[in-house]
């Protein structure tokens, strides 16, 4: 099938729809949220309008559909990552994914694989987006472990120069980031995740800004655990999967406790049923995980190669052109080898959000600030930037109106520099 | 273009020359006020003299809307008696609040009525009152200490 953004566009009732004052919609910010296909949002209200009903409880046949389109959810995730369904593990987001397993880290007590204490350590990355920093920098706090953390170089690559060094053999997790939602930086997994297993550490993959983009197999990239959100890859808010390993899994205590997530209660204890149904306590985002599962058939018929490669031809000619724009500097790798389509940057004396401000009177939507990844733009010594993100229905055109955009600001803030 | 009504002269006016910016040595209260959603920074002193605002001094970095606004104020409210410039504070968060439904006193508020286009962007409000917010704070904290 060959792949046309023309063609996927017309999927997205949103482009339909014009932006201040009759301006076609530049959407460029899909690294913070995706636009969802028809497909989608007629699988969550579907599900809405003929199926709902509470899952996994009620003897009527409203509540067998819902459970058989939740389940079937969780199949389609499977078939996804490449993991196995007993493995997937809806949750809110990836923000409570990460929370929820720094959080049963802490709840399995001493004897529990995951019982973190003070002659152990957590290694990060310092271009973790906070979702993927904070829980863990709070673990340590609570456990007493160690927390340290991989390099970023001035050209936005991970410093690997001392790998040993930082993943120690006391080393009992590793959490990363597939992709960077500022750099785009592509991370090297393979060495890391090797040393990582060879101390017995498990790898923690923030795959947000991956999985919507490229084709994302857990068994090939043999990490442990890994995360992303269903609104950035074309689905609903309000769903996220974490994914883990069946063996661990098994063993991870349980962070939400409450109804569904128990195999037997009495007044003064609790037996846990096993994973998955042990990390979804309560009445979950079905509507949503049925939305999730329409978005990921969605990408999956398109096919993930076809939106790598779409991407990545899409992102070369991004760089170029900014690149072309004197007084403006990319931060992150300037060539499209090991990273996405998502390119942040300074302009001159503009500040990021006086051109987003402009941009958005142009119809051109983008992304300013620090990008939940405080301490990153601080060590690049940058205040904000402003961060352009590409997606499957991204076309040249767009990019060409960033462009038009950002001389234009130059111009309109220039020509207001008075006397 | 809407645009201008967000960005007039004397905002980019400010934002190009600010008033009072560079942390004075001396003064009976500081502050550093962010705002965490984009990172805009604002260091302020304020020193008082019995009921008046004796000196405003700041320092900062973040978008022309933030930094304009701060220079604004600080020209505005020094010399002004604190209940004085509570009026104008009061004045100013009630023009940001209006959704462009208000125009601004200019008696009372002189350049800080050229903020009134922000009211209409309700991303940028917040960049607008960053300094004010500021303000406020270091003149509490200040009395605190008479």
């Amino acid at each position: 099938m060959t792949f046309d953004p023309r063609v996927v566009r017309q999927d997205f009732p949103i482009f339909k729809r014009t932006i201040r004052e009759g301006k076609r919609l530049v959407y460029l910010d899909s690294g913070a949220t995706s636009q969802k296909p028809n497909s989608v949002i007629e699988a969550e209200s579907n599900f809405y309008r003929m199926h709902n009903a509470a899952v996994h409880r009620g003897a009527h046949q409203l509540a067998e559909e819902a459970t058989d389109a939740y389940e079937g959810a969780r199949e389609t995730v499977a078939k996804f990552l490449g993991g196995s369904v007993d493995e997937i593990i809806f949750t809110k987001g990836a923000t409570e994914s990460l929370n929820l397993l720094a959080y049963a880290f802490s709840n399995g007590g001493s004897g529990n694989r995951f019982n973190l204490t003070s002659t152990d350590r957590i290694v990060v990355t310092e271009m973790e987006h906070h979702a993927n920093l904070i829980p863990w920098q709070q673990l340590a706090k609570r456990s007493g472990a160690e927390l340290t953390w991989f390099e970023v170089t001035p050209d936005g690559r991970l410093d690997l120069s001392k790998l040993t060094e930082i993943i120690t053999p006391n080393t009992k997790v590793v959490a990363l980031t597939h992709q960077s939602n500022v750099l785009g930086t592509v991370n090297p997994l393979a060495a890391i995740v090797a040393r990582a297993h060879e101390v017995g550490a498990v790898v923690v993959l923030d795959a947000c800004q991956s999985a919507p983009h490229m084709p994302v197999n857990v068994k090939e990239l043999d990490v442990d655990f890994l995360t992303f959100s269903g609104h950035k890859a074309v689905g609903p808010t309000g769903i996220g999967v974490l994914w883990g390993r069946a063996d661990l899994l098994r063993d991870l205590p349980p962070f939400l406790f409450g109804g569904s997530m128990i195999e037997s209660v009495t007044m003064t204890d609790a037996v846990w049923a096993p994973s998955p149904r042990r990390h979804e306590a309560g009445v979950p985002n079905m509507a949503q995980a049925v939305g999730l599962a329409a978005a990921l058939d969605y990408l999956m018929q398109i096919g993930m190669d076809n939106i790598y490669q779409h991407e990545q031809v899409l992102g070369s000619y991004l760089l170029k052109r900014l690149q072309e724009i004197p007084d403006l500097k990319l931060v992150g790798p300037l060539e499209m080898v090991e990273r996405g389509a998502v390119a942040s940057f300074t302009f001159g004396d503009i500040h990021p959000h006086d051109l987003g401000q402009y941009l958005d009177s142009q119809g051109i939507a983008v992304r300013t600030g620090h990008h939940c990844a405080w301490p990153l733009t601080r060590k690049l010594g940058v205040q904000a930037t402003t961060r352009a993100s590409l997606y499957l229905y991204n076309h040249e055109q767009d990019v060409d109106a960033l462009i038009e955009g950002i001389l234009g600001a130059q111009k309109y803030f220039g020509g207001k520099q008075c006397n | 273009m809407q645009l201008d009504s967000l960005y007039q002269e004397v905002i980019l006016d400010h934002y190009k020359r600010p008033q009072h910016k560079g942390l004075a040595v001396t003064y009976d209260a500081q502050v550093h006020h962010v705002n965490p959603s984009c990172g805009d920074e604002i260091t302020l002193n304020v020193s008082l003299e019995g009921d008046k605002v004796a000196a405003i001094t700041w320092d900062g970095v973040g978008c022309s809307i933030s930094q304009a606004s701060v220079s604004i104020l600080s020209d505005l409210l020094l010399g002004q008696s604190i209940t004085e410039a509570d009026l104008v504070l009061n004045n100013f968060t009630e023009l940001m609040q209006s959704k462009g439904t208000m125009v601004g006193d200019d008696e009372i508020l002189e350049d800080a009525v050229a903020m009134a286009g922000v009211s209409k962007f309700p991303a940028r409000i917040k960049c607008a009152l960053l300094g004010w917010m500021a303000y406020k704070d270091a003149v509490v904290q200040a009395q605190a200490k008479l």
